[in-house]
């Protein structure tokens, strides 16, 4: 705006311009609006721009209370801007916002979730029960000798217990080598590589011929439990399995002893558990063998049964996983489905 | 063991009223397993009928059925189906007369099927029920036509109700005897064991027979085993009595048929059946031979090289040396406690009978039965031990019930060879019983539980003297003694303690890093399969090697599955098979992972050992040292399969498919988890896309690869034309990052940033000219990353230009730009010398 050559001044006409002015920035509607508008009233061509320059003419007793009404509307007027910048800039960030939202239930997923597999899941879990009361794990090769699998543990060579076992034998069978039935060869094992006491347990996989169905498979997984100590007994047995089975099936679960036979074993037991939330309704359950190591057994690994005792257990996870996650059908644990690892995920 | 009740009920109290399941819970308390109960499954009304007469009638489909006025009910009495005393009846069969006695069917009866009986129309009349078969009443497999009770030798009156008169009323468990416990193959070991069980009284059925005395007329029996096992001779125990003028078409018994059927065994005359009741009720088999066929005495031996002999059941078999035969001056006429031979067996025709019963070495059983296949109920018992004390009981026994039905009269005397070795005695230690099982036992107990298993128990200072019962060859040693005092004291009274083990040191290394590796695959969105470890020999030489070719295996000898007897070298096949059946379910987007052992024979190495040390007692040092070397090596592998996509498509998002940056990836974040880093070096394998092969390395050394599936392997086996794998040796992986890491200090000075733009030939790996790069630019570089590969314009046609991200930073200062370009160039430099790279403008 140009302000006429005879301007003076005055006080109607600088509130004319902080007037105009506060108008024009309370009108501008957005941050480019109110730049222009700030161009327009304080910029050096705006009126209150122009009034400012006019100072300069002034009479001397004249130009404190001239240049107080000057700065004092010019001071008006930034702040009035200053206000209004801070509004707009409110809104505007309101309405960037506002235009950013999302659907945020149709996001896409750049990642597939995963899973373990429940078996071996919850051979971790049973690993942890175990070494949480101070159990070591032990391991051994799943093609073994049958000195291991069978001899060291008392199975005679003619026993109709060995033939019972449903081996798988390597090629030739005449090098006695085996598929190992059982976890058990790794007792032997740890009894000979270790120190008494011993306390272990042997996760692992084992082979039968067992046909594959919904109740058998030839590949299967199995945990046997192993101590030997001075003293122990046949209650240590019974105490650490109710222990497990409480760790692992809740604080009701508990374990009866029916009297078997394994020839590894001497007292052997058939152990059932009760399984407080089986769905069909609370009951006792069929879940594995245990018993008093045999002294032969002992005596294989150059251990004195005279002066130590030790009791084993052996169960099979696949059957413990029917029985705590109501699995129905034993092969969908092993085809490999992956519905079947996934409705699992990371917790058993 | 199946035990019919009426049958147990002879031997041990059985209070009226108790239920197979009571009888089942009470044997398993003492180690006898239930598995099942047997009964006829059939319902009345089965009555007694008399055929009054009959008319045939032919049909148009060509039979002719009898259209029968049969007598259910006396005279002017109601029937039992509420019906008239004179019910006409169909008839299929014709092997009846008028007269006859039958077993009617009534309507309302249910058959074993089920089958219900009722009134129907049939071939022009209303057939009021139905005359039964032996077969149809599940009592035996005869279906030639119906069953006439005249052929039982019963008469009755009509009305009669015909299941309790024929037995099948009967019911019997079925227990799982255990392998020590060949003693409870008979109904008088399990009737001991319910009297363990109950405390109700037991009768044993061998002392209500008195044994067979050896007289002079006696049939010559010797024993010539001149080959024992194991110092073991063959047979110890041999009893023979004859009996004379037997009727072998004489009925069996309806109770007798109606037991063996519950048992498990089928009628086949009552000769033959009375031997399989004796066997089953005092657990010894017994032989009849028809004596007329016999030629001259009998001699048990060896059978000699090549000897070949015909088996009842009409093989003919060739014998090895260590059979046992029992032979008369013909050769063989019986494989000794597995089965006899055909030309000696009693027949039709038989009148006089030799009858048999021996004891043999469980051993030699054992073998025989397992090398001629032939694991008959004879051999079943004997090589679990028979009580070597009854034989001679049990001639008898078999004499007396061949008198009382098939009219035969036994010679007053018999033979008899028992030179079974006594038993020795074991001492139990006083205490020991109770330190083993972790309840106090009184000696008192402990005493009368040995004495009631049938121990001859003699108290010492220093304990029991316990002399087994003779039909117990399992009690060998003290363990054995306390088992027999837990039990029948009871497993329930065990309290439950538990041991204080002392502190562990939780998993090893490798165990927590396994689960370690496990966990980050699974949370890197990889599903764990577990599959089974057979391969053919093809997938073996495919996957095994990084050229394909020969290469050794592990075969399973007995192999479920014919086409797959070898153990996996390799993960793959496991994990193809797996994607493949996951792809016929529909499921397309596969991320895949499975840890296992492979199995890893080294070329032209035989493993194993011929000579297995004894059991019992610990081996010496070189003894174990090459059964350890016998065994193949069993690495733990670790393999990822990934197939379609592994970003899938969304709104706004674009599908990524599945490739080998992505198999890289997994087995990077897998070794990662180990605490190693792999080296990724261009490789190739016959398995594998030749041009996108890698070769995983740490520290130089090979630890597996990654790929593509060559695009003919993914065809042929049914898979997309991409599919990404990689495999680890994760026992090497975990071996080489067993080291603890050791920390930089983190200098806090400005870092410089540089790209650098380098163009070389297309074939140098980039691997290298970063490595030249990093080498060349010296401590000052921090970090480097490859942020683009550009072929095209500009570029010359045989050549990319790469490009890095440099990152630089000094430990104590700030660096100038211009330190930072100098290093960079010293980089450049080093790759230009060893690539030939040169800057691009």
């Amino acid at each position: 705006m140009l302000v006429p050559e005879d301007t003076q001044i005055t006080e109607s006409a600088v509130d004319a311009a902080v007037e105009a002015a506060l108008a024009a920035i309370a009108a501008a509607a957005d941050s480019n609006a109110l730049k222009q508008v700030r161009a327009e009233h304080t910029g050096e061509k705006s009126t209150l721009a122009q009034l400012n320059a006019l100072l300069r003419n002034v009479p001397n007793d004249q130009k404190a209370a001239l240049g107080k009404l000057v700065g004092g509307a010019r001071g008006r007027v930034n702040q009035a801007f200053a206000a209004r910048e801070a509004e707009i800039v409110e809104a505007e960030a309101a309405a960037r916002l506002e235009r950013e939202a999302v659907d945020v239930t149709a996001l896409p997923s750049r990642f597939t979730a995963g899973a373990r597999h429940p078996l071996t899941l919850l051979q971790d879990r049973v690993s942890e029960v175990f070494t949480g009361m101070g159990w070591e794990i032990a391991e051994g090769p799943e093609v073994e000798s049958e000195w291991f699998n069978f001899d060291a543990l008392n199975f005679d060579a003619d026993h109709p217990a060995r033939a019972m076992q449903d081996t798988f034998f390597v090629d030739p069978p005449e090098a006695h080598l085996v598929l190992r039935t059982h976890t058990s060869p790794v007792q032997v094992r740890s009894m000979l590589d270790r120190e008494v006491p011993i306390y272990v347990l042997a996760p692992g996989r084992v082979y039968r011929t067992d046909e594959f169905d919904a109740t058998h498979l030839p590949v299967f997984m199995q945990f046997e439990g192993l101590a030997v100590d001075r003293g122990l007994t046949m209650a240590h047995l019974k105490g650490t399995l109710d222990h497990f089975v409480k760790a692992i099936f809740g604080d009701e679960a508990k374990v009866r002893l029916r009297p078997s036979y394994f020839p590894f074993t001497e007292p052997s037991a058939e152990l059932d558990f009760w399984h407080p939330t089986f769905k069909g309704g609370a009951r006792w359950i069929e879940w594995g063998g245990c018993g008093m190591v045999h002294p032969n057994v002992l005596r294989s690994a150059g251990i004195d049964p005279d002066v130590y005792t030790g009791f084993a257990f052996g169960m099979g996870i696949e059957r413990g996983l029917m029985l705590r996650n109501d699995v129905q059908d034993m092969r969908d644990m092993a085809e490999g489905d992956i519905r079947f690892s996934q409705q699992f995920g990371m917790v058993v | 063991m199946r035990v019919p009740l009426s049958w147990l009920a002879e031997y041990v109290e059985l209070v009226p009223g108790t239920t197979p399941e009571d009888v089942q819970a009470a044997l398993v308390r003492v180690g006898l397993e239930e598995e099942d109960v047997h009964t006829f499954d059939l319902q009345g009304p089965i009555v007694v009928g008399e055929v009054l007469d009959f008319v045939e009638e032919p049909q148009s489909n060509g039979k002719t059925i009898r259209w029968c006025q049969v007598r259910v009910a006396p005279d002017g009495e109601t029937a039992a189906d509420g019906g008239d005393a004179v019910h006409g009846i169909v008839c299929g069969a014709r092997n009846f007369f008028v007269g006859d006695q039958v077993v009617v069917t009534l309507p309302g009866a249910v058959l074993p099927g089920p089958f219900p009986i009722a009134a129907r129309k049939t071939y022009g009349h209303v057939s009021d029920g139905m005359i039964a078969s032996a077969r149809e009443l599940g009592l035996g497999d005869d279906h030639d036509g119906i069953l006439r009770l005249s052929t039982l030798g019963i008469e009755a009156p009509v009305g009669t109700d015909a299941i309790a008169l024929l037995g099948l009323n009967d019911a019997a468990v079925e227990i799982n005897v255990t392998p020590d416990r060949g003693y409870a193959f008979s109904i008088r070991g399990v009737a001991r064991e319910y009297a363990h069980a109950t405390g109700a009284a037991f009768r044993d059925p061998v002392a209500q027979s008195a044994p067979v005395e050896p007289a002079t007329g006696g049939f010559p029996v010797v024993i010539d085993d001149r080959a024992p096992i194991r110092g073991n001779v063959g047979s110890s125990v041999f009893a023979t009595r004859i009996v004379r003028g037997v009727d072998p078409t004489a009925p069996t018994p309806a109770w007798m048929i109606a037991r063996l059927k519950l048992a498990g065994i089928r009628s086949l005359g009552v000769l033959v059946d009375i031997t399989n009741y004796v066997m089953l009720e005092f657990g010894q088999p017994i032989h009849g031979y028809d004596l007329d066929q016999l030629r001259g005495g009998i001699v048990v031996r060896r059978a000699h090289v090549g000897e070949r002999f015909t088996t009842l059941d009409g093989k003919e078999r060739t014998l090895h040396v260590e059979d046992l035969v029992v032979t008369d001056d013909r050769g063989p006429i019986g494989l000794g406690g597995v089965m006899g031979g055909a030309e000696t067996e009693m027949g039709d025709a038989t009148r006089n009978v030799l009858v048999e019963a021996a004891n043999w070495d469980p051993v030699s059983i054992a073998r025989t039965a397992r090398r001629h296949k032939l694991p008959s109920e004879a051999a079943k018992r004997y090589e679990r031990g028979v009580d070597p004390a009854i034989a001679a009981a049990a001639v008898s026994r078999v004499a007396q019930l061949m008198s009382d039905l098939a009219g035969g009269t036994a010679d007053d005397g018999g033979s008899l060879i028992a030179e079974a070795p006594g038993r020795e005695a074991i001492l139990l230690p006083h205490g020991y019983a109770s330190t083993l099982i972790g309840v106090e036992y009184t000696e008192q107990q402990v005493h009368d539980a040995l004495a009631e298993i049938g121990g001859a128990v003699t108290r010492t200072d220093a304990g029991f003297e316990v002399v087994p019962p003779s039909w117990r060859p399992d009690l060998t040693g003290k363990a054995e003694l306390v088992e027999e005092v837990a039990r029948l004291i009871g497993y329930d009274l065990i309290p439950s303690v538990l041991p204080v083990a002392p502190p562990g040191r939780g998993l090893t290394r490798s165990q927590r890093l396994r689960k370690q590796v496990a966990d980050v695959l699974a949370g890197a969105g990889s599903t764990e399969v577990l599959a089974f470890p057979f391969v053919d020999a093809e997938e073996n030489r495919r996957f095994g090697s990084a050229e394909g070719g020969e290469i050794a295996q592990v075969k399973v000898a007995n192999a479920l599955d014919a086409s797959r007897p070898y153990l996996r070298r390799s993960l793959l096949p496991g994990l193809i098979e797996v994607a493949r059946r996951n792809l016929s379910r529909g499921f397309t987007d596969l991320d895949l992972f499975e840890t296992g052992l492979v199995f890893l024979p080294a070329e032209g190495r035989a493993y194993g050992s011929a000579e297995l040390p004894a059991g019992g007692a610990l081996p010496g040092d070189d003894d174990l040292a090459a059964l350890q070397a016998g065994i193949p090596p069993q690495p733990r592998h670790l393999a990822v399969l990934l197939a379609g996509d592994v970003v899938r498509k969304a709104p706004g998002q674009a599908p990524v498919a599945a490739g080998l940056a992505d198999a890289l990836d997994r087995v990077r974040a897998a070794a990662r988890a180990a605490g190693v880093e792999l080296e990724v070096v261009q490789a190739r394998r016959a398995a594998l896309h030749p041009g996108r092969t890698a070769e995983l390395r740490v520290g130089g050394q090979p630890v597996g690869y990654a790929g593509e599936l060559h695009p003919s392997v993914a065809e042929s086996n049914d898979l997309p034309r991409v599919v990404a794998v990689a495999e680890l040796d994760l026992d090497a992986v975990i071996a080489a990052g067993d080291r603890p890491v050791e920390a930089t200090g983190l200098s806090s000075f400005p870092a410089a940033t540089q790209d650098l733009s380098l163009v070389v030939a297309r074939d140098v790996p980039a691997s290298i000219v970063a490595t030249a790069v990093r080498e060349g630019a010296g401590a000052l570089l921090e970090h480097l990353e490859l942020v683009d590969d550009y072929r095209g314009r500009g570029v010359d046609e045989a050549a990319k230009s790469l490009t890095f991200a440099l990152r630089f930073r000094a430990p104590d200062r700030t660096l100038t730009a211009a330190e930072a370009s100098e290093a960079k160039l010293a980089g450049a430099a080093l790759a230009g010398e060893r690539t030939g790279a040169v800057i691009r403008d």
